[in-house]
This record gives C-alpha cells, sequence and structure tokens, in this order.
C-alpha cells in the first residue's frame, strides 16, 4: 500500500549547511507517528520538508524525495502544494497565537477553512464549525465561537487551532510541539483528545514531540532523530520495551520515573553538536558509552531490525 | 525537633496591575497565607501550574521582594528585623539557581569574573585557587575560566549559575525552574549534579518546578500551590494526593511505557483569573468532586501535620 506520508532519504539543507541527512519515514492511513529527538535534532526541519515548506526560511531538498498520497511533492507546482497544505494536511503549530489572527472572532477563523477548503455555504460552516468546537470539548461552543482570541486561554486557543487544522477535513495532521506551550495538566488533556480524535475520524498524525511519555502514551510509531539523522524508527510497543539504540535508551532513562532511587538519573554526558562542527562516524559517538573505533569513523546505515529500522554499530547490545 | 532552618509564617504578597488612563488598578494576591518550615538539609519541591506564585513565593523567602504581610526567619532572625548590612551579611548563607541561565549571566563577563562577584559584593577576600576549584565542582574544565557564558551551551551555563550560587558555600539554595529551559537529557545530567552537590555539602533546599515527577525524585517534601495557595503538602515523594488538583497533577504525566496508557478524567472547567477568585474553593470550577459547600466556603490547609490539605472532601 501507498504510504500517505512518505519521506525516502530526504536530506536538506539551509544555505551551506547541511542539516537533515537521509532521512527515512513513512505515515499510514489511521497511524499515529511520534517524531522525538532534543532540539536541534531537525524535527521541525523535518515538517517543514513534508509539507513543502522549506522555501520559506531558506531550505531546500538536497536528496531524496518527499511523496504525498504517491505524488512527488517536488514535481507539483506551488498551486498544486498549497491545495493539497490546505486540504490534505492540517497544520497546528507550537504556539496558538501565531496561528490565529487576533483581530478576527474565533468562529470566523475556523469557518473560512471549511468554506475555502470544502465549498461550504457560511451556515453550513459555521454548523460544522460548532460540531468541531464541541468535540474538541470546548464548552458553550456558541460563545466560543464570538469571542476574540485573546479572550481564551492559552489550552483553549489551542484547541481552536486544533480545530481549524481538522476543519478541512484532511487526511494527515502535523502537529508540532502542540503543547509545549501549555500548563501539564492541559497539555495532557489536548494529547488526549487530539489523539481520541484522529483515532475516530481515521486520519494520520506525525507528532513532533520531546517527550518521551507523549510517544508512549498516544501513538503507534516512533521515529528518534538526532543531530539530523534518523536514529532508531519502529513500533512503540517495540521501542520502548526494548529500543536497539543507545540514544534511544538513554532519552527514555532521562525520564524520572515513579520509584526511582535517587542518584539514578544520569543524564546523557555532553551536549547535542553544532550543524557546523559534526562529529565524523556516527554523530552520536562523543556521548555513547558503547562507542568503538568503527563508531568513530564509519558512519553506521539504517537496517532492519524486528518491524523497524536501526542506524547503529552495536544496536541491541547491552554495554 | 530542631528548629527549622527557614520559617515561613503567613506570608502574603499582592500586586496591582493596570491602573492607567480609564481603568482602574486591580489588585490579586500572588502568595496567600503561606506557612511553611524547611528543616536543615531537607529539601522541599513547591510545584504548580504557571502564574500560581512559585517565583514569588521564591523570591519573597530571599527577600528580593517584601511581603504585603506575614514574615520570615532564617535560623531564627526574622529577616524584617535586619538592618540593610545585616541582610546582606546574613545572604552569604542563602543563594538562588534562576531558570533562565541565558538572561541570569552578564554576557561582557568571563566566567572568572561571574564567579568573583559574589565575594566583591559580600566584601570578601577571593582565596586563591577558588575558580578552579568551583568550575571542577560543577564538572565544567578549567580551561573554560575565561570564556564568555555566551560560548557556553545551555547546560554548561546553568552549570555556571550552580557555581555561581555555590561561591559563598550557602546554607540554603533555592532552585527556580533550574532545568526549565533544557533539553531532557541535559536536565537529568543539571539534576544529577546538583543531588550529588546536596548530599555533599549538606544543603537545605527549596526546589521548584512545574514538574511534579522532577520533583518527586528530588525532594524529601512536597508542597502544591494553586492559584497562589498551598492546597497540600505531601510527607514525602511518595505519597498518595489527597487534593484534587495534586491528583489531576499526577494524572497528567505519561509515563514512559506504552502498556500503561490511560484514560484521564477530564478537568472541565477554566483556571479562574487571579484577579477575580470566586468565592469558595479556588480549585472548585475544574474539581470533579466540588459540592455546594466547596462553591460557597473556601477550605482551610488542615492541622494535621502529618500530611496537610486544603479540601472539604479529600481523597
Ligand atoms: N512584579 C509583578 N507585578 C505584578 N504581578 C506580578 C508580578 N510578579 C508576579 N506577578 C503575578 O503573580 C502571579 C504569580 O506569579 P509567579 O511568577 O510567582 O508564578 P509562577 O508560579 O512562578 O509561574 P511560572 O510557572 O510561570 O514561573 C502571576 O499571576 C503573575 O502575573
Ligand atoms: S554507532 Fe556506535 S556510537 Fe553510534 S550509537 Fe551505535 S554504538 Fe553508539
Ligand atoms: S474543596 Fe471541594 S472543590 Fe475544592 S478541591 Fe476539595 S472537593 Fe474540590
Ligand atoms: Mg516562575
Amino acid at each position: 500500500m501507498t504510504a500517505l506520508l512518505d519521506l525516502a532519504s530526504v536530506s536538506v539543507s539551509i544555505g551551506s549547511a547541511p542539516l537533515l541527512d537521509s532521512i527515512s519515514l513513512r505515515v499510514d492511513r489511521g497511524q499515529i507517528v511520534g517524531l522525538v529527538g532534543e532540539s536541534g535534532s531537525g524535527k521541525s526541519l523535518t515538517a517543514m520538508a513534508a509539507m513543502g515548506l522549506l522555501p520559506l526560511i531558506g531550505g531546500r531538498v538536497t536528496g531524496g524525495n518527499v511523496r504525498f498520497d504517491g505524488q512527488d511533492m517536488a514535481l507539483m507546482t506551488d498551486t498544486q502544494r498549497r491545495v493539497l497544505r490546505g486540504r490534505r494536511i492540517g497544520f497546528v503549530t507550537q504556539n496558538p497565537m501565531t496561528a490565529l489572527d487576533p483581530v478576527q472572532r474565533i468562529g470566523e477563523q475556523v469557518d473560512v477553512v471549511s468554506r475555502l477548503h470544502l465549498g461550504l455555504p457560511q451556515a453550513a460552516a459555521r454548523v460544522r464549525t460548532l460540531d468541531l468546537l464541541t468535540q474538541l470539548r470546548i464548552p458553550d461552543a456558541a460563545s466560543v465561537a464570538e469571542a476574540w482570541p485573546h479572550q481564551l486561554s492559552g489550552g483553549m486557543k489551542q484547541r481552536i487551532v486544533i480545530a481549524m487544522a481538522l476543519a478541512g477535513e484532511p487526511d494527515l495532521i502535523i502537529a508540532d510541539e502542540p503543547t509545549t506551550a501549555l500548563d501539564v495538566t492541559v497539555q495532557a488533556q489536548i494529547i488526549q483528545i487530539l489523539g481520541a480524535l484522529v483515532r475516530d475520524r481515521g486520519l494520520a498524525l506525525l507528532l513532533i514531540t520531546h517527550d518521551m511519555g507523549v510517544v508512549a502514551q498516544v501513538c503507534d510509531r516512533v521515529a528518534v532523530l538526532y543531530a539530523g539523522r534518523l536514529a532508531e524508527e519502529g513500533p512503540v510497543s517495540d521501542i520502548f520495551a526494548a529500543p536497539a539504540h543507545p540514544y534511544t535508551s538513554a532519552l527514555i532513562g532521562c525520564i524520572p520515573q515513579d520509584g526511582m532511587a535517587q542518584g539514578s538519573l544520569r543524564g546523557i554526558p555532553g551536549a547535542v553538536p553544532s550543524a557546523l562542527a559534526m562529529p565524523p562516524g556516527c554523530r552520536f559517538h562523543p556521548r555513547c558509552e558503547r562507542a568503538s573505533d568503527l563508531c568513530r569513523t564509519v558512519v553506521p546505515a539504517p537496517e532492519s531490525c524486528g518491524q523497524g529500522t536501526v542506524a547503529c554499530h552495536h544496536a541491541g547490545v547491552i554495554a | 525537633m530542631t528548629a527549622p532552618l527557614i520559617r515561613i509564617e503567613h506570608l502574603t504578597r499582592q500586586f496591582q496591575s493596570g491602573g492607567g488612563f480609564l481603568s482602574r488598578p486591580r489588585s490579586m494576591l500572588a502568595v496567600r497565607d503561606v506557612s511553611l518550615g524547611i528543616a536543615r538539609g531537607e529539601a522541599v519541591g513547591v510545584v504548580g501550574e504557571s502564574g500560581c506564585g512559585k517565583s514569588t513565593l521564591a523570591r519573597l523567602v530571599l527577600r528580593l521582594i517584601e511581603p504585603t504581610s506575614g514574615r520570615v526567619s532564617f535560623d531564627g532572625t526574622d529577616l524584617a528585623t535586619l538592618s540593610a548590612t545585616a541582610l546582606r551579611r546574613m545572604r552569604r548563607r542563602m543563594a538562588m539557581v534562576f531558570q533562565d541561565p541565558y538572561s541570569s549571566l552578564d554576557p561582557r563577563h568571563t566566567l572568572t569574573q561571574v564567579l568573583a562577584e559574589p565575594f566583591q559584593v559580600q566584601r570578601q577576600p577571593l582565596p586563591p585557587g577558588t575558580i578552579a576549584a568551583l568550575l571542577a565542582e560543577v564538572g565544567l574544565p578549567e580551561g573554560l575560566a575565561d570564556s564568555h557564558p555566551q560560548q557556553l551551551s545551555g547546560g554548561q551555563r546553568q552549570r555556571v549559575g550552580i557555581a555561581r550560587a555555590l561561591a559563598l558555600r550557602p546554607d540554603f539554595l533555592v532552585l527556580d525552574e533550574p532545568t526549565a529551559s533544557l533539553d531532557v537529557s541535559i536536565q537529568a545530567q543539571i539534576i544529577a549534579l546538583l543531588a550529588d552537590l546536596r548530599g555533599r555539602l549538606g544543603l537545605t533546599c527549596l526546589f521548584i518546578s512545574h514538574d511534579l515527577g522532577l520533583v518527586r525524585y528530588f525532594c524529601d517534601r512536597i508542597v502544591v500551590m494553586y492559584l497562589g495557595a498551598v492546597v497540600e503538602v505531601l510527607p514525602d515523594p511518595a505519597a498518595a494526593p489527597r487534593h484534587p488538583y495534586t491528583h489531576a497533577l499526577m494524572d497528567a504525566r505519561f509515563a514512559p511505557d506504552p502498556a500503561q496508557r490511560k484514560r484521564l478524567a477530564p478537568l472541565s472547567g477554566e483556571i479562574p483569573s487571579p484577579f477575580a477568585l470566586p468565592a469558595g474553593c479556588a480549585f472548585a470550577a475544574r474539581c470533579p468532586h466540588a459540592t455546594d459547600l466547596c462553591r460557597r466556603e473556601s477550605p482551610r490547609l488542615s492541622d494535621d501535620p502529618a500530611h496537610p490539605v486544603a479540601c472539604f472532601h479529600p481523597l
């Protein structure tokens, strides 16, 4: 079956800096895929590449290709890509304020999406808007629709942005750290609502997050990025039970868990390298406790491992 | 029982906002009647969501701002009774690590200057070898002594912030979200360093965070705040929550284990504005257990010294 979103060995540069190196990732219909990694690992860049938005930030694809529902995005016209983004891909950003127009009422901003992309008349669009707001568990949807963005809390605003992403009946939603700016109790609820809505409608979701807890809670598969390369990809159940890549297991070990003994939290030594000074061989080697001479010189190629892929010379070996 | 190192009694701080042309100033209580003792060597955590008054409490405790009412005593001395000179001298014994290692370090200074500054402020001589020892203590190479903060990574900068706080060998350390701006891998490094230093130097700590998981890992006792007030004090990190808000905070944490997926009981209502707190319990609008009593009267923190909770219907 053709994947809904298929990134095949995609490399991306901004100016002369190579930032993504041969990333492969697929999202199937009805699937929730998590994309994790520390800041600077290339999560947002991967999302921009998937939406054909790299030119906005001065970036370009230098290798591989991005296909949406079998179509190569590089071969589409700008207009085709724009229609694709509004109609078939919904986007949820980290900061809801950048996605909302401060001088337009909430309801109108959601209405316009289904008027534009589904060709609904205003009255039908409003019915749809109210229905969406209710499904997002917004109390008193009718009066929220009449409100201005500044009158709503951060969590409420983010739900409106999710409603806008859903309003065009897309096949895929890309959500980039959709809850980072929100309070913990609100975060948990929004993740849960988003996950449930996507499942109920059989949509696909690419969820970018730095939170392994969120991935474990809602995702089917997860892709772990490190310094612009894919470290590991596979089913969530396998990866959390037995991470094959040392970076994945170290990331999971960074989360303080209930009953953890004092002194057992260690973190990962060192820091993510800068794009201008990438270490040779495996980019994780200066921080990796399994690193060998091979790792310091030869880039590990992605290899299949169970139902996933892992790029490590010593995958799965417990040091 | 020995007297606590820090004694906080009925601490309250009001803030005004607005009050420009045509608008009346509005006032709110950022910290409402907080009382708490911290024993020598103890690490007390403060958790709660954004705006609940955690940072205001921290600044009040170090007397970086004045309380509207109530008091703070350090080692038996009421800080309000001290002259400016005496307060400065007392400050040697207390230090703070800030959330943002970017804005809390002067970019024009070298690390040597940053770490020498506390000695200058306290008009104390800088013992030879101190800078190198401080850098080593927080795991930074001595070679960085002449660098400037902006040449460092976020994690290294926070190590400098910790070294500066420890320079005068304080008894009491306030940590205000010390890892909130860092990646998880670096956060875990910093927490490990702090836990190690705390043990070695016998520090008394007030650890502020919105992350209950971190607080439970680092602290002996946990204070939960909601809209300026203490709603519960967990006597140990493993204690089961009795306040519905604490319960919601715990429920909101997703374990990194797909076998432990859960369905959350949704919190319905909105967080009320601190400028217009409702009558009754401040959590009532979001609480699944709220009754008419909760909406009418405000629950007080129980006197139960083992596990204080401010709720009419504790779990
Ligand atoms: N100087 C000030 N003037 C007016 N209001 C203030 C001032 N400082 C804090 N506040 C208000 O007091 C309340 C508590 O703020 P505080 O910074 O203590 O919260 P916090 O719990 O530290 O939040 P966060 O998790 O976002 O750091 C907030 O509503 C805040 O807007
Ligand atoms: S390839 Fe080597 S350095 Fe890289 S993650 Fe695997 S063991 Fe570590
Ligand atoms: S007092 Fe009532 S409303 Fe407040 S937390 Fe307890 S049960 Fe809920
Ligand atoms: Mg704060």
